[in-house]
């Protein structure tokens, strides 16, 4: 189905990038009509399906992004709030110290494109920032595995919020206040799109299939000339730019930042999200995502169901989390994408049972689902 | 000078109870290989039972001067109750969440104990309510002035009955057959069960012995510091597995050791003009130590094979 299925003349080259740029122009244009009507549907509480939504799509790049650490090059990064803190505190501080004041300056808000560029490259600059993050991060991996590489990387985490928590610059633990409400719909399932379609060309890439390698048996990796180390740093750079991405989109999204918002408990959410879609499953990261954002917010309702004095929604989350790793615990879609298990035409070769890989310390496929 | 031996005493002090943490860790990971993350947890369950069971007796003892006279005997029973009930719960984690995973994918498990965790902590909050609560004095508190260096009887409670329990510990696995069994099953899974070693036991008993011990920890926690409160688990669970990383993950002297330094250096940070970035610092070591040594301070090393 990928372009590795098809004969590599110049031809079928050039009509790819082709394809790809009309794409693109479908989604911008698609983007743009959604979210100039999105907001008038006439549902009543239209506001705070919006806000959940937009949150949604949040969630949507921190999974996906990190299902290229922990589903694709199987290594187990449990740090992924602090390279959201990362973006979102970089790109915050140049919107809300430099850019902002500077369109105040220059005419006010009356600029809506010139607005958008500089937010734009705030967030590119938040991305790069995390991304560097995630190279420093990326080199303990060297040395790590498993459990070890986790607990490392949820240390770097907090040690990253710890700093942030020190820099008296961007709010310290009163948090920022004030950060211009720039993000929009638009931008954010722009690059919840932009992250899966990276992810998807990825896995069909050269380093996609290399990620694989490191992921089902480095040591063999090693042995057929694979750079394990590059390849593990690279799933860590990329993968913290997007969560860096999706960290400036929420800072610009609340207009406030606060240390506490980027604890462990962050990481370990979007964790969930990765293993409840199927770690590597890109589509699972997505549906997963989306469909925990809500369901978080609608277990809001069961206080009142229940008539109850305190809000048991996150004991039911701990529950339904339990209940999943001892019932279906390689996810909803295990390492298949949501069209693999989709009733299919009768001319393809069926995947071979047996591809899903066992014996493996870290990843989460179990023995095939009948 | 004075502060550098009140911050020294405080830190040891902290440092014992860390100690009673990283034990639980340091076997129940030296036998499945299992961070088990609700272990911090147990310890806030050991705390809360031992809050509500200090106002138990605190009720019984109405018309004998209430629980702030209470005696060694009223405290040890509290102790041994809440003793019990982290050992029954730590039984049941094992049997019903992490015994179905024990041939998964560690990282389910390491999601499971993260869910047990959740559980835990939120479950508290909604089961004792989110607002810290204030551990009943179950012991008359003595204050010691020796040249500047303040103690109380409690820190000195707490060292003695760390140290009995560590010693008591160090016994059980070195000096029992169910030790021996221990080591066995840590050091090889598979050949000590066709020794006819029953693993599923060992391992049950395990989780019993190491939440025992983080009861013993919160209780200790309460009793020095007097508040307690559902998530008072997530950071001394953290440096207490900081704590035995460092000093070598399967090691009982090691875990000692470790929660010693890890609760000195806090207790240092946390007394100096860098104190706000008291919780970074455990991590930072940890870091630094798994780049430089990762098998710790009395670890074995463990090389990989093909």
């Amino acid at each position: 189905m990928g372009p590795a299925a098809q004969p590599s003349g110049s031809g079928s080259r050039q009509r790819w990038w082709i394809r790809d740029a009309i794409g693109l122009a479908v989604v911008i244009i698609l983007l743009a009509i959604v979210s100039s009507t999105i907001e008038r549907i006439p549902i009543p509480g239209m506001a705070y399906y919006f806000r959940i939504i937009v949150l949604a799509g949040i969630n949507v790049i921190l999974a996906v992004s990190l299902n290229i650490i922990n589903g694709h090059a199987g290594q187990f990064s449990l740090g992924h709030a602090g390279f959201m803190a990362v973006g979102a505190y970089t790109s915050a501080f140049f919107t809300f110290f430099y850019f902002n004041p500077y369109l105040i300056a220059h005419g006010g808000d009356s600029s809506p494109v010139l607005q958008n560029a500089l937010f734009l490259v705030a967030l590119l600059i938040g991305g790069l920032a995390a991304a560097v993050a995630g190279y420093i991060v990326g080199i303990p991996s060297l040395r790590l595995r498993g459990d070890y590489l986790a607990v490392v990387t949820l240390g770097f985490g907090e040690i990253i919020r710890v700093i942030v928590l020190n820099i008296d610059k961007v709010g310290a633990a009163r948090g920022l206040a004030g950060i211009p409400n720039w993000s929009s719909f638009f931008w954010v399932y722009f690059f919840a799109w932009l992250t899966a379609f990276v992810s998807f060309r990825l896995v069909r890439s050269k380093i996609g299939r290399a990620f694989f390698s490191v992921r089902e048996d480095e040591i063999a990796a090693e042995a057929m000339g694979i750079n394990t180390t590059r390849y593990k740093v690279q799933a860590f750079v990329l993968g913290s730019f997007f969560a860096g991405i999706a960290g400036g989109l929420l800072a610009h999204y609340l207009a406030y930042l606060n240390p506490s918002m980027f604890t462990f408990i962050r990481s370990i959410e979007v964790v969930v999200m990765v293993v409840l879609g199927g770690m590597g499953s890109i589509s699972g990261a997505v549906i997963a995502a989306i469909g925990l954002t809500f369901l978080l917010e609608q277990l809001r309702n069961v206080k009142d169901w229940l008539h109850l004095s305190s809000d048991p929604r996150m004991v039911i989350y701990a529950l339904l989390l339990i209940g999943l790793m001892l019932t279906r615990r390689q996810g909803i879609l295990g390492r298949k994408e949501i069209w693999d298990v989709m009733p299919r035409r009768k001319d393809v070769i069926p995947e071979k049972p047996d591809e899903e890989g066992e014996g493996k310390l870290d990843d989460t496929s179990g023995p095939p689902v009948q | 000078m004075e502060t550098f031996f009140q911050n020294l005493l405080n830190g040891i002090a902290l440092g014992a109870i860390y100690a009673l943490i990283a034990l639980g860790y340091t076997m129940v990971y030296g036998i499945l290989k299992l961070i088990n993350f609700a272990h911090g947890d147990v310890f806030m369950l050991g705390s809360f039972v031992g809050f509500y069971a200090g106002g138990w007796a605190g009720r019984l003892l109405e018309g004998k001067g209430g629980v702030a006279n209470a005696s060694w005997f009223t405290f040890s029973v509290i102790l041994v109750v809440s003793m019990v009930v982290c050992a029954a719960f730590g039984y049941l984690c094992e049997r019903i969440a992490y015994r179905p995973l024990r041939d998964a994918p560690r990282i389910a498990s390491l999601i499971t104990a993260i869910g047990i965790s959740f559980f835990l902590e939120y479950g508290g909050q909604f089961v004792f309510g989110p607002d810290p609560k204030f551990f009943p004095r179950l012991l008359e508190k003595k204050i010691f002035n020796f040249a500047g260096v303040t103690t109380t009887s409690y820190q000195l409670i707490v060292l003695v009955v760390a140290l009995i329990f560590l010693v008591a510990l160090q016994f059980i696995v070195y000096g029992t057959k169910f030790g021996r069994a221990m080591r066995a099953v840590s050091f090889n899974f598979e050949t000590a069960s066709l020794m006819g070693i029953p693993t599923d036991r060992v391992i049950s008993l395990t989780f019993v012995l190491g939440s025992a011990l983080a009861a013993v920890g919160g209780m200790l926690w309460g009793l020095t510091y007097a508040k307690i409160d559902p998530l008072m688990g997530l950071m001394p669970g953290l440096k207490a597995f900081v704590a035995a990383v460092l000093g070598g993950i399967g090691s009982v002297p090691g875990a000692a050791v470790g929660g010693l330094i890890i609760g000195v250096v806090d207790s240092f940070v946390g007394g100096s003009q860098f104190s706000t970035y008291r919780d970074g610092i455990a991590f930072l070591i940890l870091i630094l130590i798994l780049l430089f040594k990762p098998s710790g301070l009395f670890g074995r090393t463990t090389t990989e094979k093909v």
